[in-house]
Parts: structure tokens; C-alpha cells; sequence
């Protein structure tokens, strides 16, 4: 286990100084993501037109992976499309979990720095939980949480 | 079964040598990423001495089989020493009576047992039920479960800013709906010991009788469930040195022979047809199908242990600890100490500015430190001082001050990491 690798200075950059932060007044997307194991909460409020996410905010409670994960998260997606999102959201998850090959194309660039946590069993959740929220808000999820079904598609939804 | 002799000699036979008892723990020689463990997690669970490791062994390499029925050499030998473990346990406690004392899987069994065999048999639509804001979550959720079953009350009992029960406010909480009062002897989160023997006196005053969830007190302190008169005190195995899957509820006696049966099943009957089924005597009424009986007799051996080592030398080395390890936090800028009451067990729950409990319990691990972050099942603690979580040390006798040295460390390498 290598936790200096994961405490790296772009991941204690982001959680200083996070991108994206705060609440969007006109989204027409947002999902509230939730680890009852921790108590960590993420509030994600986005701007999809034409499949396309033109803008898109987070805010919450939670610690320094989980607000950084986030706030890297919101840079990669914002100008994307839906489904490069899903894509990414796809590979990051794989990547968290140790599933993901790094040697084989992907799309997650500097983000792959949070590969460490895969080693870190009760860490993953922190990492993969502002990426399980904004799936869950683009597929119009209202609620999300590390505790249900990982896929939150199955979730109840209510378009915001 | 009761012909057989009761033993209740210690096995082993130690004086408060710190190294020595240090030797009984082969899990402390273990190293985390190359660095010696420190565990300081002792409140979630304490760890095994080979003392009990070995009764274990012993027991499933010479005496196992199943107890209160066959008429055979083995079922003899394990029902003895299933029996023996609960005389142990009586004794531990002070209990009036062997069958006072029922095994289960544990506090949170124990106290399930209460609300199902006393709470749904008693309470009754617009009765009242006392917890305080520093219980478990094991210790709110069953009640929760019963008020909304049978439509009654909880009412809970504040506390102040050092994390003190307000006795006073307690007091005043009675009135003549009142049926039941559910207390912890020691909050898990924050370590305060609550006054419980005058909080018992005055429900008793009111014909109110009180369980004692006493999982952080046992291991800590001499319980003495005559001296306290609780109607109920439950604690596990799990955090006395001994094995997982077993604790113990005490009741007196004639409350466990009013209560119904918690669980249906083999060894809980006298009789059955399917007509009717007459319910055995306590305490096998509350201990239907085969219970855990190498944990029970593990933790025979570990009551043993912790006796032979002298449970008022434990707490008073454990309170110097707690002392030389809360000078050594709060001399460390930006880390706040929750819970600061005048009655403390060896329990430190801390937050630092700016930092999320969960990175300090990733960093402290990098260090081979062991601590638990997260609401430690109390989230009306957390609210209460409105932090989502805190990082927790928690001692055993087997710690000692360089481990508390190291925690200080860990925690300026946290810091470092944040700068």
C-alpha cells in the first residue's frame, strides 16, 4: 500500500482549491450522492443541452479524496458530451476498483492519479462517489448512495 | 449438567507487567507496511490473548460437541464448560444467579432480546421510553423499532458541551407514562462514564426499570450488577479480549421468567406438540438452538485473563494513559478533543481543522496506527457537537505511552501532508 502515491500534490491541490464549487441556479440536472458509511454528502447541479453538459457544480461535505475526485471530475466532464461522460464514468469507476487496465487506451488522462485507492478497499466508495452522483444526475436520479445498487440507473428517479 | 464442579480458578496467573502482558498478544508483533502496529482502535474491538486462543484451541481439539443433549463423554464435557463459562460470567458481574446471565451473540442481540421478550410484551401505546443522546445506535434503533410498533414515545436525555449527561434534565423527563429506561454506561464515541446508579435509583423511584447497555464499561471497570440494582446489563465478548459472536445480557430473575421468549427454536422448550409448546426455564428460555459455545467458553477464558491481570489495575493504568495521551493531543495546534468529561475511560475522539477524519485514518495507517474515524454508530453524538465525524483513539492495558508518542506523531504528519 502506497498512500504518499494517493495524497499526491494535484489531489491535495484540488481539495484546497476546488473547481467547480458551489450550486448551478439554472441546472436542469442534479443528484445527491451519499456514503452512509462516513457521512459524506455531494450536491452535483449541471446544464445538459443538446446531450451536451454546458456547465455543471458540486458542492458537499467530504474528505480530501472524495472533494478532489470531484472537482477533477467536474473539470473532465464540463463540455462533454453525455455519453463521453458516461464513458469516463465508466473507466473511473474501473480504474477505483483495480479493473481497469491503465496500459490499455482510456480516456481519464491525469485522473488515473487515483488509481492508488484501489488498495484502499474503504476508500474506493470516497473516490467513485462524486462520479456514482453525476451518473445518477444525467440519468435524472435524484438520490444516490455508495450503499445501493452500484448501478443507480435502478435507483428511483424524478426529473429535476 | 449442575452436578458437574464448577471451576472458577483463573488459568493463568500474571502480575501488571506491561512487556509480559504485551507477549500474551500476538497480533501487537505485527507490522503494518514494515512499521509496528500500533492498535488503538480497542473500543470497536480488543485483541486476543494467546491465553484465550489457546482455550479456544483446546476446546475444539478435546471437548467440542453439542451441549444439553446427548448422554455421551464429549456433550457432557462441552455442556460443563459452556456452563462454566457462564458461572465465570456471573461472577464477573456479581449476578445473584447463574441463570441471570444468558448468552447471546452480543450486545446488540442483548438488547434486541429486551425490546422483543420485555418492550413488546410491556410497552404499550403512549408509554414513554428514556435513551440519552450518547447511545449506540444498537441501543436507539430497537426502541425506534418498538415505538413505532406500539405507537409510544422516546424521549431523550441532552447532554452538555463537555459530552455529560444533564442529570437534571433526566429527572425531570419522568412522568407517569415513563415504562422503560435504556442507558450507556460509557458512550463509545466520546468515552464519558454516566452516572448510572443514580440515574437507576431515580427510575426505580418511579417503578421504571433500566437497561444498561455496558459494552465500553466492562472491559474498563469492576461491574457490579447488585451494587448498580440495573434490571438489565448487557455487554460482548468482542471487547474484553475475547472472541466475536458472543456477549451476555444479564436480567434479574424475575423479569427474564415475566418476559416472553425472543427467539423459538430447540433447547429454548419444555415440551412441544402442535397444540402448544411449554417454554424451558431460564436462562435456556432465551437461548433457543445451539448457541456459540466456543465463543461462550473463549469468553470464560478471557474473564479469566483479565481478572487474573486485575480489572482496577487495568483502569487505573488505563487512566494514566488516557491523561498523558490527552496532555500530548492537546498540546498539538488544531486538533480539538471531543468530549471532555470529568468521568472518562481511556477514549479520545479528535478532530483536526480542516482535515476530513477519513485522510487522517489513511495517513495514521501509512504509520501503522489504527484508529476509527467515522460517527462510530452515534450520529446523535456527532450532532450534537456538528461534526459529521471525528478520528477516535481508543486504549487498552496492553498500550502503551510510546504508542501514545507515535499517534502524536502521526498526527503532525497528517498536518505536514494538508500544510
Amino acid at each position: 500500500m502506497h498512500t504518499n502515491s494517493l495524497y499526491q500534490e494535484v489531489i491535495l491541490d484540488h481539495n484546497r482549491k476546488p473547481r467547480n464549487y458551489g450550486k448551478l441556479d439554472h441546472a436542469n440536472h442534479h443528484a445527491m450522492g451519499h456514503n452512509p458509511l462516513c457521512g459524506d454528502r455531494l450536491d452535483i447541479t449541471l446544464q445538459l443541452e443538446n446531450d451536451q453538459i454546458t456547465d455543471i457544480a458540486f458542492q458537499g461535505e467530504s474528505c480530501a479524496i472524495c472533494k478532489a475526485s470531484a472537482s477533477m471530475m467536474t473539470a473532465a466532464v464540463k463540455g462533454k458530451s453525455r455519453i463521453d461522460a458516461e464513458t469516463l464514468i465508466h473507466e473511473f469507476r474501473e480504474l477505483a476498483t483495480g479493473k481497469l487496465d491503465i496500459n490499455n487506451p482510456h480516456h481519464l488522462g491525469r485522473l488515473t492519479i487515483f488509481s492508488g485507492v484501489r488498495d484502499l478497499p474503504t476508500r474506493v466508495k470516497c473516490a467513485i462517489l462524486p462520479w456514482h452522483t453525476l451518473h445518477a444526475a444525467l440519468n435524472s436520479i435524484t438520490d444516490a448512495s455508495t450503499e445501493t445498487n452500484h448501478d443507480s440507473a435502478q435507483a428511483v428517479s424524478s426529473k429535476s | 449438567m449442575n452436578s458437574a464442579k464448577v471451576s472458577l480458578k483463573p488459568e493463568i496467573s500474571s502480575g501488571f507487567d506491561l512487556e509480559k502482558i504485551r507477549a500474551d498478544f500476538p497480533i501487537l508483533k505485527l507490522k503494518i507496511d514494515g512499521k509496528p502496529l500500533v492498535y488503538l482502535d480497542n473500543a470497536a474491538s480488543s485483541q486476543m490473548p494467546q491465553q484465550v486462543i489457546d482455550r479456544l484451541v483446546r476446546y475444539q481439539t478435546t471437548q467440542h460437541a453439542n451441549i444439553n443433549r446427548a448422554v455421551h463423554y464429549l456433550s457432557e464435557v462441552a455442556t460443563m464448560e459452556y456452563h462454566n463459562a457462564r458461572c465465570k460470567l456471573q461472577q464477573f458481574i456479581n449476578a445473584r444467579e447463574d441463570r441471570e446471565v444468558i448468552f447471546t451473540s452480543g450486545t446488540t442481540d442483548s438488547i434486541n432480546l429486551v425490546m422483543h421478550g420485555y418492550g413488546r410484551k410491556f410497552i404499550k401505546a403512549g408509554d414513554e421510553i428514556i435513551l440519552t443522546t450518547l447511545e449506540h445506535h444498537s441501543n436507539i434503533v430497537p426502541w425506534q423499532m418498538l415505538a413505532n410498533e406500539k405507537d409510544a414515545k422516546i424521549r431523550v436525555v441532552p447532554i452538555n458541551d463537555k459530552g455529560e449527561l444533564e442529570v437534571d434534565e433526566y429527572e425531570k423527563l419522568f412522568n407517569e407514562r415513563t415504562k422503560f429506561v435504556g442507558l450507556i454506561h460509557v458512550s463509545n464515541a466520546l468515552g464519558t462514564i454516566n452516572p448510572i446508579k443514580r440515574m437507576i435509583d431515580f427510575a426505580h423511584q418511579h417503578g421504571v426499570p433500566v437497561l444498561i447497555d455496558g459494552a465500553q464499561a466492562a472491559p474498563h471497570m469492576n461491574i457490579d450488577v447488585q451494587a448498580l440494582d440495573c434490571d438489565f446489563y448487557a455487554f460482548s465478548a468482542h471487547k474484553l479480549c475475547g472472541p466475536t459472536g458472543v456477549g451476555i445480557l444479564f436480567g434479574k430473575a424475575a423479569l427474564l421468567e415475566s418476559m416472553q421468549p425472543f427467539k423459538g427454536g430447540g433447547d429454548m422448550i419444555a415440551s412441544v406438540t402442535f397444540e402448544e409448546t411449554l417454554y424451558n426455564t431460564i436462562p435456556h428460555k432465551f437461548e433457543a438452538g445451539t448457541p456459540p459455545i466456543a465463543a461462550a467458553i473463549g469468553f470464560g477464558a478471557a474473564i479469566d485473563y483479565l481478572t487474573t491481570i486485575g480489572i482496577a489495575r487495568i483502569a487505573a493504568y488505563e487512566s494514566s494513559l488516557l491523561n498523558y495521551a490527552t496532555e500530548c493531543l492537546n498540546n498539538i495546534p488544531g486538533v480539538k478533543i471531543i468530549g471532555t468529561a470529568a468521568e472518562k475511560t481511556a477514549v479520545i475522539s479528535f478532530t483536526i481543522d480542516g482535515i476530513h477524519p477519513h485522510d487522517i485514518g489513511t495517513i495514521l495507517n501509512q504509520d501503522g496506527i489504527a484508529v476509527r474515524t467515522g460517527h462510530h454508530c452515534a450520529q446523535p453524538v456527532m450532532q450534537r457537537f456538528n461534526v459529521p465525524a471525528t478520528s477516535r483513539a481508543s486504549f487498552a492495558f496492553y498500550n502503551k505511552e510510546t504508542e501514545v508518542d507515535a499517534l502524536a506523531a502521526g498526527i503532525k504528519n497528517v498536518q505536514k501532508v494538508f500544510l
